[in-house]
């Protein structure tokens, strides 16, 4: 009964535990390793033109929702204008406008975006799909080359998408005969015009498409143009085509900028309009971005973050989010190696001593103290003191071996800044009064056993404690506390054997082999 | 894949590690709230004269440091008396004083120490030096035990005591624990005592532990282990049962001596109770203790609880 409900409770803590952790890992991309860089995107748009001496206003469309990406940050620099920014559906427009525009004008537009953790930010199902097109009235010559068109095409392909690329693999092959290429004449290939030429053609059959247009985010790129890209619907999600190759999908790094087909700036009284794009980016340890994605994003995930903890707060729980990870550490050689340690925290306490001196020179330290003051404390027993003098003498004896430490190195030059921190005094002086305790009780032999097994516990807590991998873990994914807690419970649990005692009853054990030996003669 | 066979046979064997024996045993079946009857060796002590139990006679019980000057009033015309604190573990803090002469008191090493010393003894007692956490005492002057003769051969400057482990008010295993000369005459098994197994229907030792290996014979004197019947026993068995009733702790140690004249006399209880105790019978607990479990249920008094202990696997 109650082994069942310990197992339900541990199983449940760490589901929770692993649960919470995995979206944070899956959904807002925090990640598991603590070097992993990842990089923010910055993209301006630039915006010129010539005054006229009169009020002006311009309209620029910005991204909205782009799916792949979040948007971080975004920055509006444009001096005495005043600023409106709307949003219709997908359509972002950003409303500049002035008394009067005097000169060449600049105004600029910058993003900030990282790449979202989830491919596909398509939200299929918050779009409504699109209403099918109409099927245009085309030209008499036009209608029969684009009824057979479509007719061909049709033949060759078994759904929307593979239609749309056969059709697109056709209207740009250069050997497609003429007729093909009169739909097209006159026209560039990868402008504008040309994806709108496609829509038409594509709308004869009756599917539903439109025109993107996105900035490929290259590293350094600039005076940048957005590039047209066509999207097709096939009554279930968008799906973006090269109106070049007919291939399924968009360049790398794809920010689409636009979904609609009106134009990206407008100027009112202005002349010489120009717009041109430029892109950069720059590394950000992968563990912020995530955290600024989340923000944006607006997870409740991240509420509970750590990282939104003031600095030095945040460095605090740095270390102390790890003392549960060290307790286990104790926890497990306890009740399962059978490890004997001065109780179940003072090896914690010796593993965060070790943090503030270092692991070789806490070792050393605590060897070298905690001797002399077992020497001393010996001879304070010799006097007969009562215990709080006792324990005042020893914690002098430790202060004054510490300053002498201190002063010997800082004389022989051996080691600059060695730190001394208040923490590790107290515990050396704990450290040297419950070993003579259990000295006094049973006897040299099992103090030497405990203090060395304190120590080797704690040597070990502190790799623990002290490692990367665990450390970043813990505190981007704290709710793996719930797993730690509920492995304390089922250790707690444990009544089998802890190794030590295999040893210690191995007597029973020859016993029972020989009783067995027994058994199989007498038969 | 040593270590499971070697695990397997320990459970075969019904062998009982601490991590069972303190969440199903000890755990389950000591209190909390009862710890302090047999923590405290005065209270422990009183509930065993309410009851009938022989104990060493109190002569005395110091709680102030202005009480240690007088420590002598309560022992005049007394020759020997040990002197103890009464939350002491480990044997800590005893002070046995085997005879005085000429303001004199001479301790079992021969070494005579004048009224002073005695009480400053008692003055470190009463500051807690001895008890556990280092928490103010009292200090407890108490009857020496003169042990049976029986024990003459086997015991090296020390009181011999018997162990006898009582579950549910039930004798389940029991040994005898011989102080050697490394343990310093105290008769903890894990300072170097030497456990012997009893056998429990008849009271005679079997084989012995030492420092957790089996063997025949005592380590200081090489007189064999075995074979020693303990005089008594039934009484002893039947002291050892009726401690639960002074202490309902279902898993209790109860330390006893035999005196030479006035017989079983229980010296203290003991709320964990160690594990050595398997080795020094060449038994593991479990089954035994699973026999208690089945059967306890059936016995009305300390009388049939012994009775049972007889039946145990």
């Amino acid at each position: 009964m109650r082994r069942r409900h310990i197992q339900i409770l541990a199983l449940i803590l760490s589901v929770v535990g692993f649960g919470l952790a995995y979206l944070k890992f899956n959904n807002l991309g925090f990640p598991l390793r603590p070097d992993e860089k990842s990089f923010i995107w910055t993209a301006e748009a630039r915006v010129e033109f010539e005054g006229q001496r009169r009020a002006s206003t311009v309209h620029l469309q910005l991204p909205a929702d782009p799916g792949e990406f979040i948007n971080l940050d975004e920055y509006f620099i444009a001096r005495n204008y005043g600023l409106n920014v709307e949003k219709h559906g997908r359509k972002r427009v950003a409303e500049w406008s002035i008394r009067q525009a005097r000169g060449p004008q600049r105004l600029f537009y910058q993003v900030e975006l990282a790449q979202a953790p989830m491919a596909g930010g398509e939200s299929a199902g918050v779009e409504k799909p699109p209403q099918a097109p109409d099927k245009p009235y085309y030209p008499e010559a036009l209608a029969q080359v684009v009824e057979g068109l479509l007719n061909n095409v049709r033949s060759e392909s078994s759904n929307i998408f593979t239609f749309v690329s056969q059709l697109l693999v056709r209207l740009n092959n250069s050997s497609s005969d003429s007729d093909i290429k009169s739909i097209t004449k006159g026209i560039t290939p990868g402008t504008e015009e040309w994806v709108q030429r496609i829509r038409y053609i594509l709308a004869g059959a009756k599917i539903s498409t439109r025109m993107v247009r996105g900035l490929p985010l290259e590293e350094g790129r600039v005076n940048e143009s957005l590039v047209p890209w066509l999207e097709v619907h096939n009554g279930d999600r968008w799906e973006g085509f090269n109106p070049l190759t007919g291939e399924k999908g968009y360049p790398a790094n794809f920010l689409r900028w636009s979904f609609n087909d009106d134009p990206i700036l407008e100027v009112e009284h202005g002349r010489n309009v120009g717009i041109n794009f430029a892109v950069s980016r720059r590394p950000q340890a992968l563990t912020l971005i995530a955290h600024d994605s989340a923000t944006a994003m607006k997870s409740s995930l991240v509420s509970w973050s750590l990282y939104k903890l003031p600095m030095n707060t945040q460095y605090t729980y740095r270390i102390l989010i790890m003392v549960p990870l060290g307790a286990l550490v104790v926890l497990f050689m306890r009740t399962i190696i059978g490890v004997p340690t001065f109780g179940t925290f003072m090896p914690i306490l010796i593993a965060m001593a070790f943090r503030e001196t270092g692991l070789l020179w806490g070792i050393g330290l605590f060897l070298a103290i905690v001797g002399v003051g077992l020497l001393f404390r010996f001879y304070l027993n010799h006097l007969h003191l009562l215990l709080v003098a006792r324990l005042s003498a020893v914690l002098t004896l430790v202060i004054i071996m510490m300053l002498a430490i201190s002063l010997l190195s800082n004389e022989l030059g051996l080691i600059q800044g060695f730190s001394i921190a208040l923490f590790p005094v107290v515990i050396l002086t704990m450290v040297i009064e419950r070993m003579s305790i259990s000295w006094d009780e049973s006897g040299a032999v099992e103090a030497f056993k405990q203090g060395f097994g304190s120590l080797a516990v704690a040597v070990l807590g502190y790799l623990v404690m002290t490692n990367d991998q665990a450390q970043h873990l813990m505190f981007v994914f704290p709710e793996l506390l719930l797993v730690v807690l509920a492995i304390a419970i089922l250790f707690g649990s444990y009544t089998g054997y802890r190794l030590n005692e295999l040893f210690r009853f191995r007597d029973l054990a020859l016993e029972v082999e020989k009783k067995d030996a027994g058994a199989g003669t007498g038969e | 894949m040593l270590g499971l066979g070697l695990a397997s046979k320990l459970r075969k064997a019904g062998v009982v590690g601490i991590n069972a024996r303190n969440r199903r045993y000890i755990m389950h079946h000591n209190p909390r709230s009862l710890y302090e009857l047999v923590d405290d060796k005065v209270l422990t002590k009183r509930l065993a004269m309410q009851a009938n139990i022989a104990v060493p006679k109190l002569y005395g019980l110091i709680r102030t440091v202005h009480d240690a000057r007088d420590f002598q009033k309560g022992i005049e015309g007394i020759n020997d008396f040990v002197i103890k604190p009464a939350h002491g573990s480990g044997g800590n803090g005893i002070m046995v004083i085997a005879r005085r002469k000429n303001q004199l008191f001479y301790k079992t090493d021969g070494l005579a120490i004048d009224a002073e010393a005695v009480r400053h003894h008692i003055v470190n007692v009463l500051s807690g030096m001895y008890s556990l956490g280092g928490q103010p005492d009292q200090a407890i002057i108490e009857y020496r035990v003169h042990f049976d003769p029986v024990f003459n051969s086997l015991s090296y400057n020390g009181v011999p005591d018997i162990r006898v482990l009582v579950y549910r008010g039930v004798p389940a295993m029991a040994m005898l624990r011989l102080p050697t000369r490394q343990s310093g005459g105290r008769a903890n098994l894990h300072q170097g005592a030497v456990g012997v197994g009893i056998d429990l229907k008849t009271g005679v030792t079997t084989l012995g532990v030492y420092h957790n290996r089996r063997i025949a014979e005592h380590p200081d004197f090489d007189t064999p282990l075995a074979g020693c019947a303990i005089p008594g026993w039934d009484d002893l068995l039947l002291i050892a049962a009726r401690c639960y009733e002074l202490a309902p702790l279902g898993y209790l140690g109860v330390d006893m001596v035999l005196d030479a004249r006035l017989g079983p006399l229980m010296l203290e209880l003991n709320a964990r109770p160690g594990l050595s105790i398997q080795i020094a019978n060449g038994k593991g607990l479990a089954f035994r203790l699973q026999a208690v479990d089945a059967a306890v249920a059936n016995t009305a008094n300390a009388k049939e609880k012994v009775e049972l202990s007889r039946t145990l696997p």
